[in-house]
């Protein structure tokens, strides 16, 4: 068995003849190649296969309707699979709104990063004072934040707003940021439309600036 | 030629043996920190056990995941006994993977020759980590739910792929049923399989160069005339006939968890895994599972999102860099006081970082975490100052050891 081998080897060309390691080198070149190309369009389907099935969100609208809202109440309803509240404020809750400025808790007082449609870009971050629409998640992490009107509820400072369970992001009744929170932005207020004399609101579409989370 | 010669001749398995378990000679000192590698093995072993008996109970759907867990502690015979040995023994593999590093950390076998030991080690913690994240999002509980959102949120923060990072995770634009099917196949195909090879490649590399020891010495340096280290002593008999021990010990306090206190008091099942996902409310202690939460800790400390990120990000994977932290040539921290000091301060701010990681997000909170991230990262940034002049002592030229 070895000899067989150790004879065929003699008969053919020398190992180390240039020949030889010119296609050598050759092959290896376009075995690698081939390789590289069969395992890259083995890859593309593989990862593709990971992509969602289907378009997730139909693009809908949701209404909301405002007439069991009473003052200082707040609803959360559901829009393109995201929490919106809607939040009835009392004159006490819009004085709030200035309170935190003065006192320069917030990071964004003025909303000039566009966080919200520019019709609401105002300390109410609404179209009316009184009503507020916005989604509720959180700029940090996507968590839902609670609702914390109470005043000294979080903190013996606190004016009442939104605390996050995750990592303790804290927002005013206008949804701001305040400083100290590792949110970085205002919550995002979306595109709505809203009818006080029919008492309702409509939740068109995603405000394309806006940054979520 | 009888049956077991003839299988001798063909298999690998007789030289193996030799090598790692009759001819592996280990320190004669060893303490109880050295029960906790062996005992890593038998809690994977177990932990692949219970698993795979849920696991033909389970329903990777957003309908049917949480009744199907539910289904198993309530409905299966014995299937809580399942659950539970699966869920306290993802706690106690980590208790064992912290007991480990810190025995690692004491004694410097993170030092060379040891260095590779140490980075396939740590890797082997951070495959972990990502094995029993994926693991708790499979519930579908509201604790399950949020974790699986703040979890993924991060990888948005990826430069440029991000965004498209994070759908391919999640398999969509939030957690969904679809998000369980995807972490269901890492969490018992890829990230277990990952495990296995991890926990191989470890201990071949720790046998190529040999075990350390409490003393931090070279036992290789002295040998007998049979050129056999005078310090060190087979593995087998006379080690594993001791881990055997250690797992009677420890399975006796496995089992007292499992029948006595199953949640721990809700350190290793927490109260919001019993309520079922809810895209509209996070509860108020979303917190990470204990052997998460001084990470956590430190992720919220920073007020400011990329801040948080990056530091968090630092504190997992700085100590891969310890073999090149330490400086000073003597490993065991028996003859480097200070460091010793040092190592123990660090171990209490990780356990306060851990309870403070737990408590809610409050403020009053803030500087509590905030000292507690300064120390950690400050632990790491003294050392290589601190050991390149730190006094250190001579250490024996034979381990220190007595016979029982
Ligand atoms: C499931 C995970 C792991 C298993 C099954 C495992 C297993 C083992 C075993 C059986 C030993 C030899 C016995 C002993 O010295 O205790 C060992 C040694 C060692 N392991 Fe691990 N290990 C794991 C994770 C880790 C991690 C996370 C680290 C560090 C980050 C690490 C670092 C080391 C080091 C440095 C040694 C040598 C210790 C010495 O000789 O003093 N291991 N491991
Ligand atoms: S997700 Fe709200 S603070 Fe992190």
């Amino acid at each position: 068995m070895t000899e067989d081998i150790k004879n065929t080897q003699k008969s053919i060309e020398p190992q180390t003849s240039p020949a030889v390691i010119t296609r050598r080198r050759f092959l290896t070149a376009m075995t690698a190649v081939t390789g590289t190309a069969v395992a890259g369009a083995v890859v593309v389907p593989m990862v593709q296969s990971l992509e969602p099935t289907a378009a997730a969100s139909a693009l809908a609208t949701t209404t909301v309707d405002l007439t069991p809202i009473e003052p200082g109440m707040q609803v959360t309803a559901m829009w393109q699979e995201k929490p919106i509240i809607v939040i009835n404020r009392t004159p006490e809750m819009l004085a709030t709104l200035d309170e935190t400025m003065q006192k320069g808790l917030l990071k964004d007082p003025n909303c000039t990063v566009p966080q919200q449609p520019p019709y609401c870009k105002n300390k109410y971050r609404s179209r009316i004072p009184e009503w507020y629409v916005g989604i509720r998640i959180c700029n940090h992490l996507c968590c839902i934040p609670h609702y914390r009107p109470k005043k000294g509820s979080v903190a013996p400072w606190w004016l009442g707003g939104f605390h996050c369970p995750c990592h303790g992001s804290m927002y005013d009744l206008s949804c701001r940021v305040i400083k100290g929170s590792p949110a970085p932005h205002n919550m995002a207020v979306p595109e709505y439309e809203i009818d006080i004399a029919k008492k309702k609101v409509v939740v068109t579409h995603m405000y394309p600036l806006a940054h979520l989370c | 030629m009888g049956l077991k010669e003839w299988v001798y001749k063909r298999s690998p398995l007789p030289e193996m043996w030799r090598e790692h378990m009759a001819e592996y000679y280990a320190p004669k000192n060893f303490n109880i920190f050295y029960y906790a590698g062996s005992l890593l093995l038998l809690m994977v072993a177990l932990q692949f056990l219970s698993g795979f008996l849920v696991l033909a109970h389970y329903i990777p759907s957003a309908e049917n995941a949480y009744n199907s867990v539910f289904g198993i502690m309530y409905d299966v015979k014995y299937g809580w006994l399942m659950q539970y040995m699966h869920i306290d023994g993802s706690s106690l593999i980590f208790v064992l993977l912290y007991v480990h590093m810190a025995r690692g950390m004491l004694y410097g076998s993170y030092k060379a020759p040891r260095e590779l030991v140490w980075l396939i080690g740590y890797t082997l913690y951070l495959v972990f980590m990502a094995e029993s994240f994926f693991g708790y999002v499979l519930p579908y509980s509201n604790l399950s739910y949020w974790a699986g959102t703040v979890i993924t949120s991060l990888l948005k923060s990826i430069p440029f792929i991000g965004g498209w990072v994070t759908t391919i995770a999640r398999g969509g634009p939030g957690i969904s049923g679809d998000t369980l099917g995807r972490f269901m196949a890492l969490h018992v195909t890829l990230v277990f399989i990952l495990i296995l090879g991890l926990i191989a490649v470890h201990i071949l590399y720790l046998h190529k160069v040999g075990s350390n020891n409490p003393d931090g010495i070279d036992i290789k340096e002295n040998k007998d005339s049979d050129g056999h280290p005078l310090d060190g002593i087979p593995f087998h008999p006379y080690y594993s006939v001791k881990d055997l021990s250690g797992f009677g010990v420890w399975l006796f306090i496995f089992s007292a968890i499992i029948f006595y206190a199953p949640t721990f008091h809700h350190i290793f099942l927490e109260r919001t895994m019993s309520t079922p996902a809810n895209a509209l409310k996070s509860l108020p202690d979303v917190t990470p599972p204990w052997y998460l939460s001084p990470f956590y800790a430190m992720l919220r400390s920073i007020p400011n999102k990329t801040g948080g990120i990056l530091v968090m990000v630092f504190a997992v994977l700085v100590p891969f860099i310890l073999p090149w932290l330490d400086r000073n040539p003597v490993r065991s921290t028996r003859y480097r006081p200070v460091t010793r000091i040092m190592l123990i301060i660090f171990f209490i701010n990780f356990f306060v970082l851990a309870w403070v990681g737990e408590q809610p997000p409050l403020p009053k909170f803030f500087l509590t975490e905030r000292l507690g991230t300064a120390i950690y990262v400050g632990f790491f940034l003294l050392l290589p100052i601190v050991t390149m002049f730190e006094p250190t002592r001579k250490p024996p030229a034979r381990v220190r050891y007595r016979a029982h």
